[in-house]
């Protein structure tokens, strides 16, 4: 702005930085037009069912009862168990390639791990209906089924349909997909570290696994929490791949194998043939699934201020 | 060559939408699209018409001929007559089908496990755990039941089929009509949700001990062992195209107004207690008669050269009698001017065979 | 000695478990890949390019579906280049640190990892029920607005890597900031502009969830973008979750083709991007 010329005004100037001001003020209004139409579409729910709508796991088209419990809570659950699945691998994976991996093939297999990114959730869907979810049942649940007592704490914990629809393979699959995004960034965090720090720690006589965990990931602490609430956040919004395996029941989820629903595959399964309440109600999901996930995202961005990512 | 070519001015004039003035479109059931994309394609080769049908569930199907964004809609639940009314819309039947309970038990194949309609309503209550339970075991003397748990499988989506089948079940099990209730959708007391006739065959598939729920064309298609219920009549039966048309052969479509009809627990020997019925709905008034016109002429001729086809793809034609009756309504169906948009090839016969059936 | 030996150890298995990690993850690639192609290849033949959906048991490709996507994804990323270079732009080269350039950067950011579903429904509520029906208007905004937040990112990302001195370069030589970004900044910037371009297509030609809601779909060829209008995703989906084996051989056959492109894709962008960094 500094290096604006006032002594020679083109006519066009104006022009241009009128047209660049509207198009930045249109993802303004875009996203003030989502907040508007998730208000004024959810608000029928949520005049009805008040605040209640948010704690009771009530979803009963019959007698026109919704409550988005059931939904809010298999959600928010396959999105931490996502993250805790893909977390310590893209840890590790960037570690990998910052560290161990050789130069010439640090660059092919990063590319590949990003590829995953670029598949589309639908695919991840079909693939986690017809091939992962009958492999889990056979080689993962029916195992357990048959050599843990029912009655015991892990066999309550893994108790479940042995047909691998549930809100774990739901998790893996989640967690397939995040893990890129994830171990890219961390990737460019540890390489943003200055190799002066690096070089400090192994002049002490550190370990390379000690390097990493007590100098390197401590440095890169707040970014990486940063990752992990975008990455959570990715989690949170993700339709096609959860809509296929979560197993779609609305109930709470009462072991680690039992099904669930999340906003997201509870609008996608719903929506075009609700009408009234019921419609309105499956827009109030996407209005707490856009407040949940903008609440993730601020603090993702307060944390990660410094840097963009 | 000319006739294209006129036909083209003329469509031209009518709109700017002239490509497409000749296509049909609908929208709505998803249990009728495979029959429907089959009937276009013969009908396109024959007569170069296209129709161009949209699966997005019954509701949405109706949802969208409300508001006149497609020439017709359709659904496996039939609107009410006052809601009919009040929209000034008219249905009427074209095909139908069955569904049936599939189940998925070491040993168990195809025709073997019998079933009541008030079993399956405690199955999927959650009252009958195990497959080894009396209920099932005074049903099925001859067959060795595992001490498996039973897993229920239902639809996740919004559907037609969950529709009938939950109806079915508040019909036979006062239960369940009291507890869980008819619709779409529903709060199930058990089990777990496949999306889509093929998310659930899938998930009924991979699980031992399932049982589920599914378009008969479906369950012949994918193989899964079907169950046989007990009928109104109380007879123990298979299903088949014969026995949904069984059930179909009872119903009085005369005196159903606004042709509100559900074939659930029809009485009948050979009868199905689980039939469905897929209806078109339209407008009676037509803003563009010509689009009107292009709908009722396929109707027409599905009626008179789609049997085969649907039989083909384990759907059960209509009766001809009651497709006569249906011809003769399509005069309710007139344009802006008052007048009927179209009028079936047969007209003596189909006034004279309805008015008899009438009475 | 001891605790030396603890440390060896510790460190040994730490570089076992990262190097497993990496297989974990190049294994699920693998896998993915491996399923596509085991059940997809048998149905890539001439007629999927040629001939539209097909009714169940008849032969037929995807056609249709191919091409609609493509225009959609086309449309959609005229809307996102257009807004996303300018509102980018506007980020860098003149109101960026202004506190409402602030709140729109933040906001961007917002769109950027919003729910696809949600602009779905957004585009429901404001395009399909005012038009009063699904079209292929209504897809390729909500691709367009799923897209737009990537182009305008990595604009403004590339365009706060060019050196000032090309900025003070064009002032000197009495050049308006409009001719200054036009033939400078975007010139030089343009690999990297193309880059981001391609991977918000990359980003949005899988995408199904909010196309469920907006442009339905069609089993015919059709260049009338304000019926429904198909799509390869809007293609894949009904067809995978059929009873019909030829359907599911199309659909899986689609998911392949998808795949395939997107990665293909996503890798001529990474390409552009390195070259441009080599310069």
């Amino acid at each position: 702005m500094s290096l604006q010329s006032a002594r020679h005004p083109d006519p066009v100037d104006p022009i241009f930085r009128g047209l660049a001001f509207a198009a930045a003020t249109t993802l303004l209004l875009t996203l003030g037009g989502l907040i508007v139409a998730l208000m004024i579409g959810g608000w029928p729910a949520i005049s009805k069912f008040g605040f209640g709508f948010l704690t009771s796991s009530t979803w009963n088209p019959v007698t026109e009862v919704y409550g988005a419990a059931g939904p809010i809570v298999g959600t928010l659950i396959t999105a931490v168990l996502s993250l805790t699945i893909a977390l310590p691998i893209a840890v590790c994976v960037s570690v990998f390639l910052t560290q161990y991996c050789p130069k010439q093939i640090a660059q092919p297999v990063s590319t590949a791990i990003e590829l995953l990114a670029g598949i589309p959730s639908i695919v991840y869907g079909m693939w986690g209906l017809f091939v992962f979810a009958p492999w889990f049942a056979r080689t993962v649940q029916l195992p357990i089924l048959t050599s843990l007592d029912p009655e015991s704490f892990w066999g309550k914990l893994l108790a479940g349909v042995p047909n691998g629809a549930n809100i774990f393979t739901a998790s893996i699959v989640l967690a397939i997909m995040i893990l890129p995004y994830m171990s890219a960034v961390f990737r460019e965090l540890f390489r943003s570290i200055p190799p002066q720090v690096r070089e400090a720690a192994f002049g002490l006589g550190c370990t390379s696994y000690e390097v990493v965990g007590s100098v390197l990931i401590p440095y890169v602490k707040k970014g990486m929490i940063g990752v992990v609430m975008l990455g959570f956040g990715r989690a949170l919004g993700e339709t096609m791949a959860v809509t296929f395996i979560i197993g779609n029941s609305h109930r709470f989820p009462d072991s680690l194998f039992a099904s669930g629903s999340t906003l997201a595959s509870t609008i996608a399964n719903e929506f075009n043939e609700a009408s009234g309440v019921h419609l309105a109600s499956l827009i109030a999901l996407g209005l707490v699934l856009f407040l949940i996930t903008f609440t993730v995202l601020a603090i993702a961005r307060a944390l990660l201020s410094s840097q963009r990512y | 060559m000319l006739t294209a070519c006129s036909d083209k001015g003329a469509a031209t004039a009518e709109g700017k939408d002239a490509p497409a003035a000749g296509d049909i479109t609908g929208a709505g059931s998803t249990f009728f699209a495979p029959l429907g994309a089959k009937w276009a394609e013969t009908y396109k080769d024959t007569t170069g018409v296209r129709l161009n049908y949209q699966s997005i569930g019954s509701g949405g199907g109706v949802r969208q001929i409300k508001v006149k964004t497609v020439d017709f809609g359709a659904t496996d639940k039939p609107v009410k007559p006052a809601d009919l009314d009040e929209t000034g819309l008219l249905q009427f039947p074209i095909v139908m089908g069955g569904i049936v309970p599939i189940v998925n038990l070491p040993d168990v194949k195809s025709g073997q496990m019998n079933l009541t309609g008030p079993l399956l309503a405690d199955i999927y209550m959650g009252k009958v755990k195990r497959w080894d339970d009396p209920a099932i075991r005074a049903l099925n003397p001859g067959l060795k039941l595992p001490h498996l748990p039973i897993t229920v499988i239902h639809r996740a989506d919004g559907s037609g089929t969950t529709f009938l089948f939950s109806n079915y079940l508040a019909k036979v099990s006062p239960t369940w009509k009291e507890e869980v209730g008819a619709a779409d959708a529903l709060e199930w007391p058990a089990g777990l949700g496949g999306k889509g006739n093929e998310g659930v065959s899938a998930f009924v598939k991979q699980t031992l001990g399932a049982i589920g729920y599914v378009e008969f064309a479906v369950a012949a298609r994918t193989g899964t062992a079907v169950a046989n219920m007990r009928n109104h009549d109380g007879h123990m039966i298979a299903p088949s195209i014969e026995a949904f048309a069984a059930a179909a052969a009872g119903a009085d479509w005369a005196n159903a107004p606004g042709n509100q009809l559900l074939l659930l627990d029809q009485p009948g020997a050979q009868a199905w207690p689980i039939t469905g019925t897929v209806f078109i709905v339209m407008h009676k008034t037509q803003d563009k008669p010509a689009s009107g016109r292009a709908a009722l002429t396929f109707f027409d001729w599905a009626y008179t050269n789609g049997d085969a086809l649907a039989t083909k793809m384990h759907y059960v034609p209509l009766p001809p009698e009651v497709k006569q009756m249906m011809r003769a309504q399509w005069s309710q169906i007139t344009g802006p001017d008052g007048k009927p948009v179209y009028a079936p090839a047969t007209p003596a016969p189909a006034v004279a065979a309805s008015a008899a059936s009438a009475q | 000695m001891d605790r030396a030996l603890r440390r060896k150890i510790a460190n040994q298995a730490f570089v076992i478990i990262c190097t497993g990690a990496a297989l974990v993850a190049l294994a699920a690639l693998a896998l993915i890949m491996f399923s596509l192609l085991t059940k997809g290849v048998g149905g890539v033949d001439l007629m999927l390019f040629t001939a539209d959906t097909p009714a169940p048991d008849s032969p037929g490709g995807l056609r249709n579906a191919i091409i609609g996507s493509i225009l959609m994804c086309g449309v959609a990323m005229m809307i996102a280049v257009v807004i996303g270079v300018l509102a980018g732009t506007w980020l860098a080269e003149i109101g960026g640190n202004t506190p409402y350039g602030h709140v729109v950067r933040f906001l961007n950011d917002v769109l950027l990892s919003a729910p696809s579903i949600l602009i779905g429904l957004f585009v429901y509520w404001w395009v399909v029920v005012p038009m009063g029906g699904f079209s292929g208007w209504a897809g390729a905004i909500a691709l367009g607005i799923i897209a737009t937040p990537i182009v305008t990112r990595t604009t403004e990302d590339i365009l706060n890597l060019q050196p000032n001195a090309l900025r003070e370069a064009g002032m000197a030589l009495g050049a308006s900031q409009w001719v200054t970004v036009r033939s400078i900044i975007w010139k030089a910037a343009g690999a990297g502009m193309l880059t981001g371009g391609l991977l918000g297509f990359a980003r949005i030609s899988g995408e199904t969830a909010p196309l469920l809601f907006t442009a339905l779909n069609n089993q015919f060829l059709s260049f009338d973008m304000s019926k429904p209008f198909a799509s390869l995703p809007g293609a894949i989906y009904p067809f995978a979750m059929s009873p019909y084996e030829t359907w599911n051989t199309l659909a899986w056959a689609g998911a392949l083709l998808i795949t395939l492109a997107v990665l293909g894709v996503n890798i001529l962008g990474r390409w552009l991007a390195r070259d441009k960094d080599h310069k």
